[in-house]
Formats: C-alpha cells, structure tokens, sequence
C-alpha cells in the first residue's frame, strides 16, 4: 500500500510534466493543425537553459525557469515565423519534415554548447514529505503544486483573457475569425510561443528528476504524441486526462511489471487506440 | 510529347551511369567504395519511403525501424545462428514484409498526422526491441562479423568493387520495381490517395488497401537496404534502427526529389556524401544540415530532380507559347493571353500524366504557374 501511494504520487508528478507538454503541442495543432514534431526539442532547450541560468549564472531555480520559459517563448516565435508561416499553404508532410529538420538544429545545437554528456542538474528543493507512510520527495510535490497552478492559469488566460480567447477563436473557426479582425498569424506565434514556454516549465520542474541530454527529447515527444492522440488532437480535456492517465498507467506497470514495459506502455496504448478508434478517443469534430 | 519526357529519361540514365561507372576511378579506393555502397543501401530503403510518401503522399516515419529490421534479420541470421547470407537474406525481406503488413493493418486506418505518429511510435518500438532485447539483438553492443554474400565460384564478394555491383544490380531491380508500381493501376491509385484521400474514397478508390500495400511495399524495400547494409558494414548496433536513421532517409528524399524515379538515388549520393565531408563533427553537423532540411522543404519542395523537372516543363512551355505567338502572327493582347493560359493549362494536364514528376499537385505549384 505504501509503494501504492508512493507511486501514485510519482505518477502525478510525471502527469503533470505530460500535462504541461502535451497541452502546449495540442493547442499548437488546435491553432497551425500541425504536429510540432520539434516540440521535445524545445523542452530539451528550456531543460537546459534552466539548467544554465540555475548551476551556470546561480539564479534561483523557480526564476530560472521563468527566465528560460520566457527565451523558449522567443523561440516559439521564431519557430513560428522562420518555419512554420512560410510553409502555411504546404501539404502537411512537409510541416512534419520542417519540424525534424529544426528539432535536429536544436539537438545539434545543444549538443555543441553543453556536450552530448548527461548532466545532472541539482535543485535547492530537497527533503521528503510523508503521506499516509510513503515518502515523497519535495521536488515531486513542487511538479504536482506548480503543473496545477499553471494550468489554472492557462484556463484562465483562454478563456477569460482577450489573447487568449483569440486563440480559441481561430482553433473554432479560422475563417471566422480572420472576419471579426483576428490576426491569425499573430494568433499562431502566440500559440507556438505559449507553447514552448509550456514546455520549458515542464522541463525545469522535472529537470532535477532526470538527467539532461540532447536527446532527452525524443521519448519525451513521443509520449506526448500518445497523449495528444489519446486525447484527441486539439482537445485540452483530453490532454489534460491523457497525461495523467499515461504517467500513472506509466508509473504502475514500471513498478508492478518491469520497467521495459513502463517505457514501452505509451505506445502500446497509442497502437491499441488507433487499432480501435483511428482518430482519438475524444476528438472533436475537426473541420480542415 | 515524347520530345518532352526524353529530357528526364536521359537524366534518369545519365544519374544511372556515372554511378556504374565510378568503380573505374575509385576501385583502389576501398573507403570510398564503401560509402558509395552504403550510400546505395540507403537509397534502397529511400526508393520504400518513395513509395509511400512520394506516391501517396503519405508520411511514414518507420522506415528507420524496417531498416533496422532487415540489418538485424541478416545480420543475427548469419552470425549467430550461421546461416549463409542468402536464405538469411530471403528470410529477412519475407520477415520485413509480414510485419509491414501487420502494421499497415492499422496504419492504414489512420491517416495524416496521425499516420505519421503512429508510424513514428512503430519506429520507436522496433528501436526499443532491438536495443533492449539483450539476449537475442545483445543490445547496445550490436553484431559483430556479418557474413559477406557467398559467390557462385566465379564472384567473390570480399572486394568492395563486387560488393558495390552487387547492390548496385539489386538497387536498379528495385528502382525499376517502383517505377512499374508507379506506372501500374496500384500507382495510379495512390497519387490519387496524395491529391486527395477523401476524394479518392468518394470515387471508390480502395484507400486502404492501397495504402497497406504501399506500406508493406516500402517496409520490403527498407528490409531489403538494410540487409545489404548488414553486410556491406559487417558491423550494426541499435543506431540502425533509430529514428534519426528515418530521418536522414527524409533528408535523402528532400534532397533529391520526392516522387520522383532519379530523386531518392541522387538525394541519397550527394547527402550521404556531405556527412562524410561533416563526418569529423558528425554531432554538429545538423547545425548546417538542420536548417538546410527546413529551406529545402521552403524553397525547393521537389528537390533537385523535381527543380530540373520544373526547369524543363518551363521551357517546354515557354516554346509552346511561343509557337503559339507564332501561329496566332501577333493578335490582340487578350486573345494572346488565353492562348498563353491553354498552353499552360494543357501542359499541367500532360505534367500530371507524366510518370516522373513530383510533389503533390505540381500543376498547381504556385511556382509553375508563375
């Protein structure tokens, strides 16, 4: 029961990581109906720009991921812009193949600053909380507190703040919008910068977790893609019940079956919902 | 009309020959035989990817895994369990086909992006199995000592000039393999699928089927680049199978042309040989090639074949036009105007037809159309 409630609280905390990262990529298809496949790119830069603004420059670790979130969301833009505007009335495959090609800039990028050596990244926050017998590090509980208020925020941005409620606008009706005076590719730098900063809180916060490498990414992405999928593509709900759902079913089978399987769950989750429902299981009417 | 085609044709060939003709220069060079074979082993598994993101217009990210499939099937077979290498060989292409059609069994019900992640996910599966499956892949420390192929007594396939011949027949038999898929119904209906999937469906075209027959097909030709690979190598680890090995055959396609017949063999030379030239900063070089990926996709979507291709269909108008300037002795402006437009007009109908232009809707390029 201990290892229960210790793992439980594990899972969340992975959740919450999910959460903040598939949200970003779902809200990016929602706007550019485009998969970012550099998404786990840009996580992997703001881990690393967290990691260089805490141990490199000593700023304080919440700060630094601030700092690291707000570059990523210069980033996004520019991602945006560079990438993704001029491509805007290309077939879809040649979005996805834009994006590898900047996700491998990025990790080769990385890889030129920081080395591709693993690198640990250590946080002021230690020490251990007990709940009901288990002990949970602080570090997790922080993700858990932090991923929550964060997306309390996003809920409020879109759907009470007028850039925000642009955003939902061109993801209900991008024709529409555009007549009522909505810039739509102001809307999509906005979203993939938002995005981005999504993804840089995510990786800060669980940064001290895991080890640091170029590619740390790229699973990441992937799971993601699970989530989006399982939820829905464009859906935030779905998103939202997708990451926890995946870290927990992620977290159990690693601990009650082999860690082999917890790694590869994501996947056989997404094959087994695409072998059912081919499109999601929550996915809402999308009109192209 | 056949005036127009023979331009590409010629192309194709003379692409075909200067290959072929290489050994003469470089046959004491053992190192470069060897690029130019593995090179050639990649351009295999990129005429598969041709198959389905060229023709149908659909992006398949699992090519690296099937790659991975097909060097690890020859390369077990042959060490481990002492097989020669042509049943291992024959085995391994069978192998690559059940499970491209296994997985095209579900991946021909999604479609889009959602093709494209599922297809990334089976990629990343393959990878995890084979770098994880210590017992039966020995994981990250790969397979040593592949068995060259066994000659007939007369061949001996040790020399790497042999060796290159030897891909360089299987890769042709190949190329020519797509070609008549292209040409054939099945072809016809895939860029049906590219243009559009939910039109196709409406006219009655068997989307899915075709679209896991196009996937099992690619999965083959992936099998099949990456058995050659094995051997030509003689040495494989996990990086075989791993997405960035999808990715470079994405970067070969880009580079040469995407559906088109010369594309993938040219992409495939000249990037594997820009690695080579990266090879001393092997990890940085998608700082230069990274960005040169997304101007690709930008500027040049059809790559260098489907450039030159635009290139010659521009003349080919522009000589169209112009006889009908000459014909029409200097009319009005307007009545010159619409001439112009059915000249262009009937040249997209005909670029539509021909079998080796590329990229989704080329009639409708804006950049043709200018």
């Amino acid at each position: 029961m201990t290892l229960f409630i210790q793992q439980l609280f594990n899972g969340l905390a992975l959740g919450g990581v999910y959460c903040l990262a598939a949200i970003g990529l779902t809200l990016v298809f929602g706007v550019l109906r485009i998969p970012n496949l550099a998404h786990g790119a840009l996580y992997m830069l703001g881990a690393y720009l967290t990691y260089f603004f805490l141990t490199t420059i000593g700023i304080p670790y919440i700060a630094a991921i601030g700092i690291a979130a707000i570059l990523l969301f210069v980033v996004g833009i520019g991602l945006e812009r560079l990438v993704f505007h001029p491509l805007r009335n290309s077939p879809h495959t040649h979005h996805m193949i834009a994006a590898v090609g900047a996700m491998f800039f990025f990790q080769a990028l990385a890889q030129a600053i920081w080395g591709a050596d693993f690198r640990r990244m250590d946080t002021p926050i230690t020490g251990e909380l007990r709940i009901l017998g288990a002990e949970i590090s602080a570090q997790r509980i922080v993700i858990i507190v932090v991923a929550v208020i964060v997306l309390a925020l996003l809920a409020w941005f879109i759907k009470r703040s007028i850039h925000g409620q642009t955003i939902e606008a061109i993801e209900q009706d991008r024709v529409g919008a555009s007549l009522v005076g909505i810039n739509p590719s102001m809307v999509s730098m906005l979203t993939l910068g938002l995005s981005a900063l999504l993804a840089t809180i995510a990786a800060g916060l669980v940064a001290p977790i895991n080890l640091l490498s170029p590619t740390m990414g790229d699973a990441l992405n992937l799971k993601v893609f699970a989530i989006i999928i399982l939820g829905g593509l464009g859906s935030l709900p779905g998103a939202i019940v997708g990451g926890f759902a995946l870290a927990i079913a992620e977290t159990m089978t690693a601990t009650y079956i082999s860690s082999g399987v917890g790694e590869a769950v994501a996947f056989i989750v997404l094959v087994a919902v695409l072998a059912i429902k081919p499109t999601g299981l929550f996915t809402k009417a999308v009109q192209r | 009309m056949s005036a127009l085609k023979n331009p590409r044709l010629l192309g194709t060939f003379a692409v075909v020959i200067v290959i072929a003709a290489t050994p003469i220069f470089f046959a004491e060079q053992n190192y470069t035989m060897r690029v130019l074979t593995v090179g050639m082993c990649a351009a295999i598994a990129v005429y598969g990817l041709n198959i389905i993101l060229g023709f149908t217009g659909q992006l398949s990210l699992a090519q690296g895994g099937f790659f991975g499939i097909g060097a690890y099937g020859v390369g077990l077979l042959t060490t481990d369990y002492d097989w020669s290498f042509w049943s291992a060989f024959i085995v391994t292409i069978i192998g690559t086909a059940v499970v491209g059609y296994l997985c095209g069994l579900i991946a021909l019900r999604t479609k889009d992006e959602y093709f494209a992640i599922f297809t990334m996910a089976i990629g990343f599966i393959i990878f995890l199995v084979i770098s994880r499956w210590e017992s039966v892949t020995h994981a990250h420390s790969g397979v040593n000592n592949v068995k060259f192929p066994e000659g007939g007594g007369i061949v001996d396939f040790e020399s790497p000039v042999a060796m290159f011949y030897l891909v360089f027949v299987i890769l042709l038999v190949c190329i020519y393999v797509t070609h008549a898929i292209r040409r054939s119904s099945v072809g016809r209906t895939l860029l049906t699928i590219r243009t559009s999937e939910d039109l196709a469906d409406a006219i009655g075209v068997r989307v899915g089927f075709s679209k896991q027959l196009a996937f099992a097909a690619s999965a083959v030709l992936g099998g099949i680049g990456g058995g050659l690979y094995a051997t030509v190598v003689g040495f494989i680890g996990p990086d075989s199978a791993s997405i960035d090995k999808t990715f470079e055959f994405l970067m070969f396609i880009l580079v040469g042309g995407m559906g088109t017949v010369a594309g993938p063999l040219l992409g495939s030379m000249i990037v594997t040989f820009l690695f080579e030239l990266f090879q001393d900063f092997q990890a940085y070089r998608f700082i230069v090639l990274g960005p040169i990926i997304v101007a690709l996709v930008i500027f040049a979507p059809r790559g260098i074949i489907g450039y030159l291709g635009g290139f010659i269909d521009r003349r080919a108008r522009k000589r169209k036009i112009a006889e009908a300037r000459r014909s029409s002795g200097g009319s009005a402006p307007e009545t010159d105007s619409a001439r112009v437009g059915t000249a262009a007009r009937t040249d997209t109908e005909r670029t539509g037809n021909d079998s080796t232009t590329s990229s989704a809707g080329s009639g409708t390029d804006p950049e043709e159309t200018k």
